[in-house]
């Protein structure tokens, strides 16, 4: 029988291959041959690509390079989102390898934060696990950690160690007994042909007259959209790390389960593909 | 959770029951009177019926009350007529007890009652002190009284035999009514009250009860002779009083308080085990001087009491020493009445809606509690009203997506206001409105207990809520349905109203989750904690949807890319701390070290790790190093100082001295073993649950371990030696732990609960390394027993004092560790005392009155009585603690086990049955029905009838079951099979020579028992035509435990193995060179020696791999 603990490691040893080609109007030496990489689900772009400059850089002059960013389609890719959220949110009904095209000038300001180095995820990363902590927990699990603590969650990611990053991420994950989950979820739903960002709010994992919430609860209340009415088709997929679960998932499960390392539950919202 | 009943009686007086696991009242339906009251505790529930007589109800058991009658058959010699019935005159009677004195024919035994039956004929018993006699049962003496033997000598002149026949009370889950007869005749007036407790108060004779009922003239009763094997007890007793009582209630300990006709409260004094009916009354007031008392409530350390104007108060200071108690503390709420049901908790009945309540939050530490919370369940056969479902959610919405909690507590309430405001009692709103005057405008309502006028006005003003008779039992019984009710805003059929409320069988705690308070009925969560085998959310269509898509998923997104470069390349990772390590050298003691682990990707891509302790030795830095692929079991040993682990390699488990290594805090400890536990795991490539080959076992600290076994365990002629078996740890705490290689698994704890194997993790594995679901909390009871010893001297008798050379006054069984009350501990910092000291009589050997027991000097054999040569004497204390845990195990209520066994192999499909035997903690010999591998729980025990309380049970191939009895005679089941599951009947097999048996074990063929010295004997000459076998075949000794597997693979846990350090006791040890021809194998290779105790077998059942 299929357990928990494998869900844990397939989400996290998930992978999206990946063809990094650089932008055509690149200025290079030669030609750039295509850099093809498995990405992991759950990391960050620029925490994972050193590869991909280093590939390029090799082609390219020094003065040509300012900092490197990626797109997909045309879509600018936000290093901030995890990986896997933007293949759902962007690609996930196109064929593989994900082809994402990467620039070295025009850095989109309106669109992308600066990532001069590793230490800005590690703050973004933090700060997001804070957050979710405090939803869940009033910040207590996260406060009651050490400085080392917090480091090995951080390297747990950048490194790719599930059992160091899990060691200490499982003391995120528990809840008293008696009050069955979290006290909120945290969670963020994203809307790929919406200008928010993502929706965010507070919910609990237990109703107040004691049943357990789910996943179709939480979009009745925050985007009723994606739910199909009875008599029509459906219009949206819901997607987390490149699955639909159904509807009558209960949330505080989906939490403790399906969360990417910053302890949020990103959902995407995406339209069926019309073939 | 054991399922248990809350009991009610509703003012038409019906009477409901409401399980623990279940959401609606079940009404009584065999129920053919009214009944006015109810008292219940966990076996039964005794009840007041309109007509005024007591009916008892006793709830029906797998295991039937039956009692053995026995009665002796006495012969003599004489030279003309051979053994005759023929008798001297100075003999005893032809047919006798067993002292001779008492005539004792077969046909002077009668039924008690017509709520008995007979289960069949006399018979004659055949087993003379654990030893089958020669045809007829016989035993042989040369006179009477003198002692006996089985086999007739020359000089034999009489003899006798044991007669046995058994009787079943056969009237359980119906209300039989009990005759009201006194000493003398009937008694004179009809009963009002009733109360029943008291059973903590002795353990003998088992099951024991203390019933007190009250008259309508306001006279107390006890009632006597109520225990296991009596039920409806013997005769009432006339308590003599200071007044006339209303009502009484009695705890489930030594705590009895009665109610007066002028409103102040009696408490019975003298309440001890030889005098459970106490011996004197001490009055306590009223806690309000205007308001009498009319409802007293007592539990275990508890007493609430209701006043005329209906307000609860709580008793301050009750303790052992001090039934009375201190003070009176009013409470929020008004209430009818309440009651007290097991561990202190209480239950009311408001006096607004009627409606049960609950108290919450009431701990040990905080008896009186937080809050009370209506039951909010229907009745079976209601019709849901939907007002009040729509209430409730009035009141959920408004904490609904407010960012802050909302005030879910209630805001302080002074006690002398009317508490219906309270948010948790979900009290409607026209109630809310209407008390406040109820209680200010009527002031306080006039009270009158006889005066049925009053009541009736009253209610006639409350519109339709009481009606004819059931007014008048409600009135008679002095429970104040008057003019409680006025304004009350529903109909009868609106909201249920009660009565009565009796919580002494309902074994809820503050922690319990229960599925009464919500007024939806999630029936799906009942169902689920009633279904032992498969959880739905195991199976749920969401969870497998999540499965199959993220295996989908993996095969879509990653199948065709192997060949592509990874992102982020594998490096090591290093966990360091600080620790401190018991020194290899002498001499030993702990000393500071730093401890990391480095884990890195080994050859094969899997993870691999070396474990370094650095110390300084000589000023010199030093190490020592550990594979993490060479450990072969990390052991948590509490202690009360310290939070220590052993690991163990091979090599140190030939040395018999593993790493002992010490964390700071308990935490750490746990966060070490967890890590070291995966990495030991992902080292070897083990993940998930145990197979369903494991080999299960527990440690004598109860810690649960199961090892894969590898198909080169049974290899021959190299098998995976002992020491070499990788252990790993499951949650949960355990006194026994049996399996069969279909991954079937049951355990046994210390307090003789049994569990089913759920899933995996559980204990300090949480999160990580652990299956999320399945993971239940554990609970396990235990004893710690100190001794009180004593000396004897001229002038003062027994005292305190004793000889220089004497062992400490207080000490532990040994008398060489001094264990006062106030210093033994709880055995480690997971254990908390539950309990206070008390005496322990059930010791071996006997105690007089007060416990003690008499020997001639420290250390003897001691006797429970005083005799003129006995210098010394001793008494145990026992304290009950108690440890709470999780772990992948699920009770199966309702009989506690001391043995249980499961056949090892066999059933094919998932659902064949599977035998499964077990005997309960009082020796009875139980088979399990419907254990199947999608159930691994069962349904239903079986009773099978022996003659005597057994102790150990084995079942192997082919449906051989064998058991052990108390008296150490070995039992062989005749005529086992998938159609007569239980079989036929008992063959008793002599035990080897002067030896009485402790334990068996049953492979496929081979049958091995261990006596009580520890001699393993092997059963000669089985087979087929002849299953029982010829004779007994010593094989070695030191053996504690033996298992069989079913490869008749024998496995032992042995005592005094050498290694090169020490002794060690409770090695694990596997025969070697076992071989179909030769079933007793050669010798044994010695393992782990972790004081493993216990330990079930069965490596892979596939024979390719062993022979």
């Amino acid at each position: 029988m299929a357990d928990d603990k494998d869900v844990l490691r397939d989400v996290w040893f998930g992978r999206i291959p990946t063809c990094f080609t650089l932008y055509q109007d690149e200025i290079t030496e030669r030609e750039a041959e295509p850099f093809y990489l498995l990405l992991p689900r759950m990391s960050y772009l620029t925490l994972v690509t050193d590869k991909v400059k280093k590939h390029f850089l090799k082609v390219m002059k020094a003065e040509d390079i300012e900092e490197m960013w990626f797109d997909f389609e045309g879509t600018s890719l936000k290093w901030h989102y995890p990986i896997g959220l933007l293949f759902d949110l962007h690609a996930s009904n196109t064929a593989l390898p994900w082809s994402i095209t990467v620039h070295f000038k025009n850095f989109p300001e309106r669109d992308l934060l600066h990532c001069p180095s590793n230490s800005v995820i590690e703050a973004h990363f933090m700060s997001s696990i804070k957050e979710a902590d405090a939803l869940k927990h009033k910040s207590q699990v996260i406060n009651d950690m050490q400085k080392k603590d917090h480091k090995q969650l951080w390297m747990g990611l950048q490194n790719d160690k599930f059992d160091q990053f899990w060691a200490m991420n499982r003391k995120l994950m528990e809840y008293p007994t008696e009050e069955g989950g979290f006290r909120y979820i945290p969670f963020r739903i994203y809307l790929t042909m919406s200008d928010r960002p993502f929706i965010q709010k507070l919910f609990r994992p237990i109703s107040p007259d004691g049943h357990t919430h789910t996943l179709g609860d939480l979009l009745k209340e925050v985007y009723p959209v994606a739910i199909p009415n009875d008599d029509e088709s459906k219009r949206y997929q819901v997607v987390i790390h490149g699955i639909e679960p159904l509807l009558e998932t209960p949330l505080q499960w989906l939490s403790e389960h399906l969360s990417h390392p910053d302890n949020f539950l990103h959902i995407s919202v995406i339209p069926v593909p019309s073939d | 959770m054991s399922v248990s009943l809350l009991w009610a009686v509703d003012v038409y007086g019906r009477v409901y029951s409401l399980s623990t696991g279940g959401q609606q009242w079940e009404q009584c339906h065999d129920a053919v009177l009214e009944f006015k009251r109810v008292t219940a505790v966990q076996q039964c529930c005794w009840g007041i019926a309109c007509d005024h007589h007591i009916y008892l109800n006793v709830h029906s058991s797998d295991v039937p009350i039956r009692y053995q009658e026995e009665t002796y058959e006495n012969q003599r010699w004489n030279p003309k007529d051979n053994f005759s019935d023929h008798l001297l005159p100075s003999d005893r009677w032809h047919w006798s007890d067993i002292t001779g004195l008492e005539h004792q024919p077969l046909d002077s035994f009668l039924l008690p009652s017509t709520n008995w039956e007979w289960e069949g004929d006399w018979y004659i018993d055949e087993n003379f002190g654990g030893e089958p006699t020669e045809k007829g049962g016989w035993t042989y003496a040369l006179d009477f009284p003198a002692t006996y033997t089985k086999d007739k000598k020359w000089n034999s002149c009489v003899r006798r035999r044991r007669w046995i026949r058994y009787r079943r009370y056969k009237a359980t889950d119906t209300w039989a009514k009990i005759p009201s007869e006194g000493h003398s005749g009937p008694l004179p007036d009809p009963f009002n009250d009733i109360s029943c407790g008291g059973w903590e108060i002795s353990e003998e004779p088992r099951g024991r009860l203390s019933l007190w009922a009250v008259s309508l003239q306001g006279k107390v009763w006890f009632r006597e002779g109520i225990h296991h094997h009596s039920p409806e007890g013997e005769g009432w007793e006339e308590v003599s009083l200071p007044g006339e009582v209303v009502q009484i209630s009695c705890g489930p300990g030594d705590l009895v308080w009665a109610v007066l006709w002028e409103g102040q409260l009696i408490v019975r004094e003298g309440i001890t085990r030889d005098c459970p009916q106490g011996s004197s009354w001490v009055v306590v007031d009223s806690p309000n001087p205007e308001a009498g008392a009319i409802h007293v409530a007592v539990g275990d350390n508890v007493v609430w009491a209701v006043t005329k104007d209906n307000k609860v108060w709580f008793r301050r200071g009750i303790n052992s020493h001090n039934p009375c108690g201190s003070g009176w503390i009013g409470m929020v709420g008004e209430m009818v009445m309440v009651n007290v049901g097991l561990n202190d908790q209480v239950w009311g009945i408001s006096c607004v809606d009627r409606a049960v309540y609950f108290r919450q939050g009431v701990t040990s530490s905080e008896l009186s509690g937080k809050a009370w919370k209506a039951v909010n369940v229907p009745r079976d056969g209601d019709i849901r009203s939907h007002s009040s479902a729509s209430i409730s959610s009035l009141h959920s919405a408004g904490c609904f997506f407010s960012g802050e909690v909302q005030a879910q507590s209630p805001p302080p309430i002074d006690p002398d206001e009317v508490a219906l405001g309270e948010p948790e009692a979900k009290c409607p709103p026209p109630a809310l409105v209407l008390s406040p005057s109820l209680s200010g405008g009527l002031g306080d309502p006039q009270w009158s207990n006889v005066d049925l006028e009053e009541t009736q006005t009253h209610l006639a003003v409350g519109p339709a809520v009481v009606r004819g008779d059931s007014a008048d039992t409600c009135s008679l019984s002095s429970v104040a349905t008057y003019t409680l009710c006025q304004g009350e805003p529903y109909g009868a059929d609106e909201h249920p109203l009660w009565a009565w409320v009796s919580g002494g069988g309902c074994g809820v705690n503050c922690h319990s989750q229960l599925n009464w308070f919500n007024s939806a009925t999630a029936l799906a969560s009942s169902v689920q904690s009633m279904s032992l085998s498969i959880s739905p959310a195991q199976t749920a269509a969401w969870r497998k949807q999540i499965f199959e898509q993220l295996s989908e998923r993996s095969k879509r997104e990653m199948d065709h890319f192997k060949h592509y470069e990874q992102a982020v390349e594998q490096s090591v990772w290093v966990k360091k701390g600080a620790m401190q390590w018991w020194r290899d050298w002498k001499p030993h003691k702990w000393v500071d070290v730093r401890f990391a682990l480095e884990q890195f990707s080994g050859p094969e891509g899997n993870q691999d790790g070396i474990l370094f302790l650095y110390y300084n030795f000589n000023e010199e830095k030093k190490y020592l190093h550990a594979f993490i692929n060479e450990v072969t079991i990390l052991v948590p040993v509490l202690n009360d100082s310290k939070h220590t682990f052993a690991v163990y390699t091979a090599e140190r488990t030939k040395q018999r001295w593993p790493i002992r290594l010490a964390a700071a805090t308990e935490v750490e400890m746990h966060d070490w073993l967890a890590l070291l536990s995966v990495s030991c795991c992902d080292s070897r490539g083990i993940q998930g649950p145990p197979s369903k080959q494991a080999i299960w076992s527990v440690t004598c600290k109860g810690d649960i371990f199961v090892c894969e076994p590898s198909p080169s365990l049974e290899a021959c002629p190299y098998p995976t030696p002992c020491d070499q078996m990788f252990w790993r740890q499951v949650g949960g705490h355990l006194r026994l732990v049996e399996c069969n290689s279909l991954g079937v698994v049951w355990g046994v704890g210390y307090d003789h609960t049994a569990w089913v194997y759920t899933g995996y993790g559980g204990g300090f594995f949480q999160g990580l390394a652990s299956s999320t679901d399945n993971i239940f909390t554990q609970t396990d009871v235990k004893c710690v027993y100190i001794y009180e010893n004593q000396r004897w001297n001229p002038v003062t008798g027994y005292t305190n004092r004793g000889l220089p050379t004497d062992r400490y006054m207080w000490s532990d069984a040994t008398g060489l560790q001094e264990c006062t009350k106030a210093n033994a501990k709880p055995p480690s910092p997971h254990w908390t005392w539950v309990a206070d000291w008390t005496i322990d009589y059930g010791i071996s050997g006997g105690t007089d009155r007060e416990g003690w027991q008499y020997a001639a000097d420290f250390p003897r054999s001691y006797h429970g009585h005083k005799t003129l040569k006995d210098f010394v004497r001793r008494r145990r204390w026992a304290r009950k603690c108690k440890l709470t845990t999780t772990g992948p195990w699920q009770e199966v209520p309702p009989i506690p086990l001391s043995d249980v066994t499961i056949v090892l192999c066999g059933a094919q499909s998932s659902v064949e049955p599977i035998p499964l035997w077990a005997i309960s903690n009082k020796g009875d010999v139980l088979c399990r029905l419907g254990v199947t591998l999608l159930t691994p729980a069962g349904t239903s025990w079986l009773h099978v009838g022996t003659d005597q309380p057994f102790k150990s049970i084995s079942i192997g191939g082919a449906n051989q079951v064998w058991a052990i009895a108390r008296d150490g005679s070995a039992f062989y089941r005749g005529s086992v099979s998938s159609e007569s599951p239980a079989g036929d009947c008992w063959y008793h097999i002599p035990c080897p020579e002067r030896q009485k048996l402790q334990q068996v074990s049953v492979g496929r063929t081979s049958v091995y028992t261990v006596d009580q010295n520890g001699n393993l004997w092997f059963r000669q000459g089985l087979t087929p035509s002849y299953p029982q076998g010829s004779s007994w075949e010593h094989i070695c000794n030191n053996v504690r435990k033996v298992s069989v597997g079913p490869l008749d693979q024998v496995w032992i846990i042995a005592d005094k193995v050498q290694g090169s350090h020490s002794l060690s006791c409770g090695t694990v040890c596997h025969r070697l060179g076992v071989q179909p021809m030769e079933p007793k194998g050669q010798s044994w290779d010695y393992g782990i020696g972790v004081r493993l105790f216990n330990l079930t077998s069965n490596p892979d059942p596939n024979p390719s791999t062993c022979f």
